[in-house]
This record gives C-alpha cells, sequence and structure tokens, in this order.
C-alpha cells in the first residue's frame, strides 16, 4: 500500500475511492460501526418521533457525555459508561409517573432538570481527569477514528439483539403510540411497552452517540425519521426510508470526513439536514400540486 | 357513504368473524351488559352507585348527564380499566375486560396531532390486529391469503363508515368529522358484538353529527351491535334510542327516553325543579339541570359552551 497513492485526492470515481478508503482497517471499522449505528438508530428515531418523545431521546444523549467521561475517568472503556448511563437513564424517565396529558409540562421540567445535573456531572469528571481535554470534542462531536473490531462487535450485538425486541414489540407499540386509550382497551401492556421502547432508545442513544458525538445523536435519530414522515404516511415505507436516509448521510459524512479536515458530526449532521430540507419541500410541492394525493414514496436524492 | 348498500354489506360484517371462532351456531346472546347494584369510585369519591343496567343484544343505549358525573367512568368501568366499588357487571356474559375483541371501544374525542404521518388505513388496521405480537412480514398481498382478507376487511369497514375517499390520507390532515368516522371504522372492523362510544358526536358540527348518528344507528340496527354511547345532547340519537341511562350525581334512572327524560323523573333524580321542554320537532331541552361539580382534570375545555 503506498500512503501517497492512498492519500490522494477526491477521485470522482466512486468505486475507486471507497477502495482506497476501505483500504485502511480503521476505516472499514468505521463504516461498520457507522452503518449498524445508522440502522439502529433510524428505526428507533422513527418511533421515537412518532411517539413525540424526542425530548427524551435528547435528553438520553446528553446523559450519555457524563457516562463516557466518567467511564474515562475510571479508566474503562468509554462504550460501558454510554450504555450504562443512557440505559439508566431511560429507567429514570421511565419512572417518572405520567399524569394524565396535562402532566408532560411537569414531566419535561423534571427530566431537564435531571438532564442539566448530569451535564454538569459530566463537566466535573472532564476536570477531574486531567489533559482528558482533546477528547471532549469527540464525546461531544462524534469522531470516527480507533474505532476497534471488538467495539463494531459489541455495536452489532446490541444492535441485533435491541432490533429483536423491537421487531416483537412493534406493531402494538405502533398501537400505543399512535392511540393510546384504545390500545389500553384492547388489552395492549402500554406503561410496559413506554418503559421497553424507552430502555431500546437509550441503547440506540449510546450507540449512536460513539459515531456523531453525544450532542449530534438527534443527526441520526431524529433527522431521517422525520424526513422518511415527511415523505410517506405508509408505516412500513416511512421505517426503511428512514434507515436508507440514515445509511446513506452516514456513509457520505464518513466519506467527506475521511477526504476533508472538518469533523464527521458536521458531515453527518448537514447531511441529513440537507435531505430533511428537501423532503419537506418536496412534500410541500406534492400537496401544492398534487392536491390530496399523497406521496407513497418520494424520490430521495 | 351514499353508493353503500347497507343490508349487503352488514351481512358481510356477519359473516366476516376475523379472528377464528367456533363454527356452527352461537349460543344464544346473554344481555350486552348488565349492571346489578354497580357503582364506582375515583379516588375517595363515590360518583354513582346502586345502578341497574341491563343493555340487550342489538339495543342503542345513551348515557346522559351533566358533566363530571361519570360517564366516561362507567365506560371505562365497562372495559374493565377501572373496577367497579359495588355490585356485579357483565359485559357479553364475562367480566368487564375480558370480552376483549367483542367489545368495540371509541374514546373520549381526541383530534390526532396534525403532523401525524400515518393513514387513516393504518389506524383501522392497528384495530384490526395492532394488539398482535411481531411485526408482519412485507409479503406482497398477492402472496398471502391473510394478507388480502385484512386488506379486504379494512377495505369493506371503511366503505361501511363511508370513509373510502379520505382512508389513505394522512390521519392528521382529515377534519374531525373524517377522523371519528375511521375511528369507529377502528372500532368495527373486529366485527364486535358491543360498541362502547365515549362522546362521539362531540365538538363535531350539527350536519356531522346527525350523518355519524345516522351511521351508528344503522350499524346497530342492521348489524345487531348493541351500542352503548355517551352522550351530551340527546336529541341527535333520539330516533335511534332504545333506553337511556340518565346520571346525576350520586344516582342513576334508566328507562326509555319517553319515561325517563320528563320534568318529573328529572326532577326527582336532580332534587332540584327541572323543566323538559318538548319543541315542535320532537326534540327535548332540558332547563335548569344543574351541573355536578367539575372535577374532571382530564376533560378537554370547557368553553362554557355546553
Amino acid at each position: 500500500m503506498n500512503w501517497a497513492e492512498t492519500s490522494a485526492g477526491w477521485s470522482w470515481n466512486p468505486l475507486t475511492d471507497l477502495q482506497q478508503i476501505w483500504a485502511f482497517p480503521f476505516m472499514v471499522n468505521a463504516f461498520r460501526a457507522g452503518t449498524v449505528v445508522a440502522v439502529l438508530a433510524a428505526v428507533m428515531g422513527w418511533f421515537m418521533v412518532l411517539r413525540r418523545q424526542s425530548f427524551a431521546g435528547h435528553t438520553l444523549s446528553v446523559v450519555s457525555f457524563p457516562g463516557a467521561a466518567c467511564a474515562t475517568l475510571l479508566g474503562i472503556s468509554a462504550g460501558f459508561g454510554y450504555f450504562a448511563f443512557c440505559i439508566g437513564g431511560a429507567l429514570v424517565i421511565a419512572a417518572i409517573p405520567r399524569v394524565g396529558q396535562g402532566g408532560s409540562g411537569q414531566e419535561s421540567a423534571l427530566t431537564g432538570t435531571v438532564q442539566a445535573f448530569l451535564l454538569a456531572c459530566g463537566f466535573l469528571f472532564v476536570a477531574l481527569y486531567k489533559g482528558f481535554l482533546g477528547g471532549v470534542n469527540s464525546l461531544l462531536f462524534g469522531s470516527f477514528l480507533g474505532i476497534t473490531t471488538t467495539q463494531v462487535t459489541v455495536l452489532t450485538i446490541v444492535a441485533a439483539v435491541a432490533l429483536g425486541v423491537l421487531a416483537v414489540i412493534g406493531r402494538p407499540l405502533l398501537f400505543a403510540s399512535v392511540d393510546e386509550n384504545v390500545a389500553f382497551g384492547r388489552g395492549v401492556p402500554v406503561r410496559a411497552l413506554s418503559v421497553t421502547f424507552l430502555v431500546l432508545l437509550g441503547a440506540a442513544t449510546a450507540e449512536a452517540s460513539q459515531i456523531t458525538g453525544t450532542l449530534l445523536v438527534f443527526a441520526l435519530l431524529v433527522m431521517p425519521a422525520a424526513a422518511a414522515q415527511q415523505l410517506t404516511a405508509r408505516p412500513a415505507a416511512s421505517l426503511a426510508l428512514s434507515v436508507l436516509i440514515a445509511v446513506a448521510v452516514t456513509w457520505t459524512g464518513l466519506i467527506a470526513a475521511y477526504y476533508s479536515p472538518y469533523p464527521i458530526g458536521f458531515y453527518v449532521t448537514t447531511f441529513a439536514f440537507a435531505v430533511y430540507v428537501l423532503a419537506r419541500a418536496a412534500r410541500t410541492l406534492s400537496t401544492a400540486v398534487g392536491r390530496h394525493r399523497v406521496v407513497g414514496g418520494g424520490a430521495v436524492a | 357513504m351514499s353508493t353503500v348498500n347497507p343490508a349487503t354489506r352488514l351481512g358481510d360484517l356477519v359473516r366476516h368473524r376475523v379472528p377464528a371462532q367456533p363454527a356452527g351456531p352461537q349460543p344464544p346472546r346473554s344481555p350486552a351488559v348488565s349492571l346489578r347494584g354497580a357503582g364506582v369510585r375515583v379516588g375517595s369519591r363515590t360518583l354513582w352507585s346502586g345502578v341497574d343496567l341491563e343493555v340487550g343484544a342489538g339495543e342503542f343505549v345513551a348515557v346522559l348527564g351533566p358533566n363530571g358525573v361519570g360517564k366516561s367512568t362507567l365506560i371505562k368501568m365497562l372495559l374493565g380499566i377501572l373496577p367497579p366499588a359495588a355490585g356485579e357487571v357483565r359485559v357479553l356474559g364475562e367480566a368487564p375486560g375480558r370480552a376483549g375483541h367483542r367489545v368495540g371501544y371509541l374514546p373520549q374525542r381526541r383530534n390526532f396531532d396534525a403532523s401525524l404521518r400515518i393513514r387513516g388505513t393504518d389506524i383501522v388496521r392497528l384495530g384490526l390486529d395492532g394488539d398482535r405480537w411481531g411485526v408482519p412480514l412485507p409479503v406482497p398481498a398477492r402472496f398471502s391469503a391473510r394478507r388480502r382478507e385484512a386488506r379486504d376487511r379494512i377495505a369493506e369497514v371503511v366503505e361501511l363508515v363511508g370513509a373510502s375517499a379520505y382512508a389513505h390520507r394522512p390521519i392528521g390532515e382529515c377534519s374531525g368529522g373524517e377522523q371519528q368516522r375511521l375511528l369507529i371504522a377502528q372500532a368495527l372492523v373486529r366485527d364486535p358484538e358491543l360498541l362502547l362510544l365515549d362522546e362521539p358526536l362531540d365538538s363535531l358540527d350539527l350536519s356531522h353529527q346527525g350523518a355519524v348518528a345516522a351511521l351508528i344507528g344503522r350499524i346497530c340496527r342492521e348489524a345487531g351491535v348493541s351500542v352503548v354511547m355517551v352522550a351530551h345532547d340527546v336529541n341527535p340519537i333520539l330516533a335511534w334510542l332504545d333506553r337511556v341511562v340518565y346520571i346525576a350525581e350520586g344516582g342513576a334512572v334508566a328507562g326509555s327516553p319517553q319515561d325517563v327524560i320528563t320534568t318529573q323523573t328529572l326532577s326527582r333524580l336532580y332534587g332540584v325543579p327541572v323543566e323538559v321542554l318538548r319543541t315542535s320537532d320532537g326534540r327535548l331541552v332540558v332547563v335548569g339541570q344543574p351541573e355536578a361539580p367539575a372535577l374532571h382534570t382530564d376533560r378537554h375545555v370547557e368553553g362554557g359552551g355546553t
């Protein structure tokens, strides 16, 4: 392998470019991890957007920062910190009682209080761990360097388990998300499903944080799902579209980050944002043109 | 809706019992709902007690009364969400909450968020199999008899409620009346024997009120579905009613509309003078009925227009 050749610039031939990028094992791992995370985040995010639980998702992503900082301070892998804090945070949010429909204000105030406190804890952990400051950036805004094969394996196993559980509870969860009262009347265990979903969301957030950084988790959790739901109202199609968008922006983000000095978090977020803007524009256009016709599965860039 | 021939449609309704039911003649139907000396408490407050009510198969019964008196609570008790504090309650011959899909339920008026991107048919579909675990394989309907059956059943029930024109649109973009029709389709899709409807006409405009009331009345008459409907105003459904239950603070009276909605009965029930007037076209107006203390925090904005 010739460094001068492999580090050559963008050639406008995707195949040779990808070959060139994949010549580096760390880039192969980055693509593997990115793909796994994108699929999981897109699916969980789709339900999250449908359930209007973006604030809970945001809290979980913020909570992953003190998790990673704490793990680094203790000298263990940051991955443990991400998972422990995110899933712990999910259980705490699930334990906050929902006081009817009018209680959501109090719920979000409580969630916000916990979120701010934990963020402050993360800052303290960083301060306690002197000389760690360089790592803060990648904790907050993501990094694709140095993903090990073990990490990829862990990400894959967690994602597989989470998606497996979701496949089992998917349909009742959709029912409970859209129409809680009727679902409850039909004997769907609404509360248990809500707790399970939050835990799965915690796992997805912990995974996504490791690629996009804790502040940009929404790039993979919200944006692909929101864009997909703009484009089609068919559940299966918009779920598939959401996964497609997430994987596409992750790959393009990785490629862009490889060829430029700027961070991956910026690229993934920007591309996802662009897709969302295009999706909204497409929908506005289609409602304007086709009166009541809904786009079945519109084309995505 | 105008193109639907109710008789044939409703014949299909009965044929299409979706989950496998024992073949052969059905056992004689027990009363759809039977309450004996039933009472209910929310927290430490007894909403009502000593209520006797029997709803026969295929009967249309309205639950009337002022706000906050526990009408919705009666529906919740019949669904098994809230246990009765006293007395005996049977729903389709079983304990409340046990009859499962044989009971269709339409909760109190709610609008779907305008940004909810799920089609009306998907909402109806959730009523059909939304409580089943697992995710259906994305097999095209061409290759799966079960999928075809589900699709046909949904199309049929959507047509029955006259929603075919907008069922493929995202539910958030449908009007209140359209959403209500789709929700009725959702409640009907499993072919229930009993429909529990919580103020389905509330906040619909007058013309929609009449049409939805007629739809429910038709389903009740022609498919033999028993209907228990909480209503604010008896007039849109008066023509279809077999019986009314009038709940006031503490107690209730059940009987035919002519017997119950009278000056004497309501004055006795409320303990204060109440007058029932009849307009020239047969509508009933209750004058001077006291509102129960509104303790329901979950009620939508009262608006003072009631």
